[in-house]
């Protein structure tokens, strides 16, 4: 198998991997943190969170800030990426 | 020709009835969120952790100080190790379990760095999603640095060397590295919870199976995605010839601890 293909069929299984659950179950998909307050809660009925969050975001600003930290990321990857390429197809031309 | 036809189609079947019965099996509960949601270590637990952080914390800048020291060229490398881990910790993946989880992302920089320098960039996108995101929190912080920016890339570490000593291909060490680390993250976290909330009938272990039971089917799925994403990016390295990716091979292979 040439490597973009071998690329291509790791893309396709973490594709998969994400939608399968979406389409064969039928759950609500939230957030998983506040499944852990509750299982601290049935735990130990007693204990008080001693902090909070500096700030408690709106969902709509949270998952802004979300696709914000992801695209940060892709950035800074996308440009060493590009760098490389830049390097590697030059030093070929010498 | 038949007999290769055939063969794919059977094994196409099989993946297909695997995935069936994987979904069908794993009926839709609750997970949890790999990080600690702020207050919810009692305080002698958070101080715990943040004690038990910190060393790694300062071995992790001492380390990454020598090698840009050594090798100014890594800090391209060091760069995209941080970002791959800002880019997976964000991004939240539906699983199995019905609920969503994110990965990592924290295997990269290991195999490429060994453990020691993700304390410090598993511990930067840990606070960023802890300051402006509301998930996790500062009082938590050790605790999930430690089990992320810690444990995880330890474990991973250690079975990438075993992988790559006994003679198993780069790919897969990789792979088994990112999703080893991913896993430990979690397990570790669920072990944090257990000992600071033990049952009343049962105590810690049970605690500990109650938290490590339902998210360990959760994050397997990941576990995976997050190896094929590390391996991806890996082979996307691999396909260019730059000063950068020699000197990184270099010091792949030589004992750096």
């Amino acid at each position: 198998m040439s490597r973009s293909a071998k690329n291509i069929w790791i893309l396709a299984i973490v594709v998969l991997l994400a939608v399968a659950p979406l389409i064969f179950i039928n759950a609500e998909f939230g957030g998983a943190d506040g499944a852990a307050e509750e299982m601290i809660q049935t735990i130990a009925p007693h204990y008080e969170p001693w902090a909070s969050p500096l700030a408690e975001v709106p969902g709509e600003t949270e998952s802004m800030l979300f696709a914000l930290q992801a695209a940060i990321g892709a950035g800074i990857i996308g440009y060493v990426i590009g760098l490389f390429k830049g390097k590697s197809e030059k030093s070929k031309q010498q | 020709m038949v007999k290769l036809k055939r063969k794919t189609a059977a094994s196409t079947a099989l993946l297909v009835i695997g995935f069936t019965l994987f979904l069908l099996v794993n009926e839709p509960q609750s997970a949890y969120a790999m990080h600690i949601m702020e207050g919810f270590l009692p305080v002698g637990w958070a101080i715990f952790w943040w004690a038990a952080f910190i060393p790694f914390f300062i071995l992790g800048v001492r380390a990454i100080r020598k090698m840009t020291k050594e090798a100014p060229e890594l800090k391209l490398m060091l760069g995209l190790a941080a970002a791959f881990t800002f880019v997976l910790s964000a991004l939240k993946i539906p699983s199995v379990t019905g609920s969503s989880s994110h990965p990592t992302g924290t295997g990269l920089g290991t195999v490429m760095f060994g453990p020691l320098p993700m304390s410090v960039l598993g511990s930067m996108v840990l606070l960023f999603q802890a300051v402006l995101l509301a998930h996790g929190g500062l009082t938590t912080l050790g605790a999930n640095a430690f089990s992320m920016a810690v444990a995880g890339p330890a474990a991973g570490y250690a079975v990438y060397r075993l992988l790559m000593r006994s003679g198993s291909k780069q790919g897969i060490a990789i792979f088994s590295a990112a999703a080893v680390a991913d896993l430990a993250t979690y397990i570790v976290t669920s072990v944090q919870l257990a000992v600071a909330f033990p049952a009343v009938e049962g105590g810690i272990l049970a605690s500990f199976m109650k938290f490590g039971g339902i998210f360990a089917i959760t994050q397997v799925p990941l576990a995976v995605s997050e190896g094929l994403l590390t391996v991806l990016i890996w082979n996307w390295l691999q396909s260019f010839n730059t000063d950068e990716l020699t000197i990184l091979k270099r010091r792949m292979k030589g004992d750096r601890v």
